[in-house]
């Protein structure tokens, strides 16, 4: 477990110094135990565990936008559990359950412990049809139609910075209608 | 939109970077400084024997307490902006304003004085000071929580209250240098209560602004 949390501080390391595709294994790496924990959290709550990737894409988003908050010189486990922990209970408050969520769960998560999605997701999906248009095509685009930035940018004649700029907001303005649900 | 494509897009958007939460901290200060001096010099001003105050220890004391209140401030709410941090290894901080001040209070006790305690206490300036200090503090908050909105705070509603905390010990140091009440009972008393007020709107303002 050592060694998996000792991988993670590594891959973000990279990803902080610009290394896109270190950041998306440790996206990958991580989601299967914020899955497993979501789905404990929700089942101790009394709650249907089918609601968990909701919470999972609420985690990672939060993990995206608040990346500089994290010191690169700290171990990333403790860091990632402690959002995780706060948007677990942040979505078990929302559906009126008031639990303890230890940090334990998320630090538990055995290695071979990989729970495929159940239900598929819909918050952050209703959400994206609310965003300003030209917000809501670029991640469109990019998200569910996986073109690239370079791509995204000569389908609606905008500049790639441009792209990057509305995929950002996009997914800040995503986030924020999220939390203010 | 699956998982798997949300990890995609987030992917997509690793070149973006935020500012750090210090520098955002400090240009939002900055940006709402200019407010809180309007209300300074439109309804206050320095007072007029502010060259003579200067040679009086205790004048030069009260800013040395309110700016160590700022910056112990400053430091706790960049502290506190980390998903994992608690006030329990930076709060102590906090308490280094409230130790000069106790320093500041014997060695006043120790001298001679001419007033009693009370009048020192009492003062002439504790309703203008009870009203400044909160008025200029709100746009520094309002400041400061728009600055912090980058960090991750576990406890909204606490780092709102460091945040009032530092936005009140900045608009205190200019007020300041207006009251011409010196003595520490004084400024323990009623830069206190005002402090006080301040850090209890950051805290209800906070537990919204920086929920994340």
């Amino acid at each position: 477990m050592r060694e998996r949390e000792d991988e993670w501080t590594d891959l973000m390391r990279s990803a902080i110094s610009g290394d896109d595709a270190a950041y998306h294994r440790l996206l990958k790496a991580i989601t299967p135990v914020l899955r497993a924990a979501a789905r404990r959290g929700l089942a101790r709550a009394g709650q249907p565990v089918d609601q968990s990737e909701d919470i999972v894409q609420d985690i990672l988003l939060a993990v995206h936008l608040k990346r500089q908050t994290w010191d690169t010189n700290a171990p990333f486990a403790p860091w990632l559990f402690a959002i995780a922990r706060n948007k677990l209970i942040d979505a078990l408050r929302r559906r009126g359950k008031r639990i303890f969520v230890n940090i334990d769960d998320f630090a538990e998560t055995l290695p071979g412990e990989t729970p495929e999605p159940t239900a598929s997701p819909g918050e952050v999906t209703a959400q994206l049809q609310a965003l300003p248009p030209r917000q809501r095509d670029v991640l469109q685009s990019i998200a569910v139609d996986s073109t690239s930035i370079k791509d995204t940018a000569a389908k609606f004649s905008m500049t790639e910075g441009a792209v990057r700029v509305a995929l950002h907001r996009g997914l800040a303005s995503l986030t924020e209608k999220l939390r203010d649900r | 939109m699956d998982t798997d494509q949300l990890i995609r897009t987030l992917a997509a958007d690793n070149a973006y970077r935020a500012r750090p939460i210090g520098l955002a901290l400090m240009l939002a200060l900055l940006a709402a400084a200019p407010v809180s001096l309007l209300i300074f010099f439109a309804e206050l001003g320095v007072r007029p024997d502010v060259m003579t105050a200067m040679h009086n220890p205790f004048f030069d004391l009260k800013f040395a307490v309110t700016l160590a209140l700022a910056a112990s401030a400053i430091a706790v709410s960049l502290h506190l902006s980390r998903p994992e941090a608690s006030l329990r290894s930076f709060g102590w901080w906090l308490l280094i304003p409230a130790g000069i001040l106790v320093a500041a209070i014997s060695g006043e006790m120790m001298m001679p004085q001419r007033t009693p305690m009370m009048t020192r206490l009492i003062g002439k300036n504790s309703m203008a000071c009870m009203t400044a200090i909160p008025a200029m503090s709100l746009p520094l908050l309002v400041g400061a929580l728009y600055g912090l909105r980058q960090g991750a705070p576990a406890r909204p509603a606490v780092a709102g209250a460091v945040a009032g905390l530092l936005s009140a010990g900045l608009a205190a140091t200019v007020y300041a240098s207006h009251c011409t009440d010196d003595s520490p009972l004084f400024v323990a008393t009623w830069y206190t209560l005002a402090t006080a007020i301040v850090a209890s709107v950051g805290a209800l303002m906070g537990k919204r602004a920086l929920r994340y």
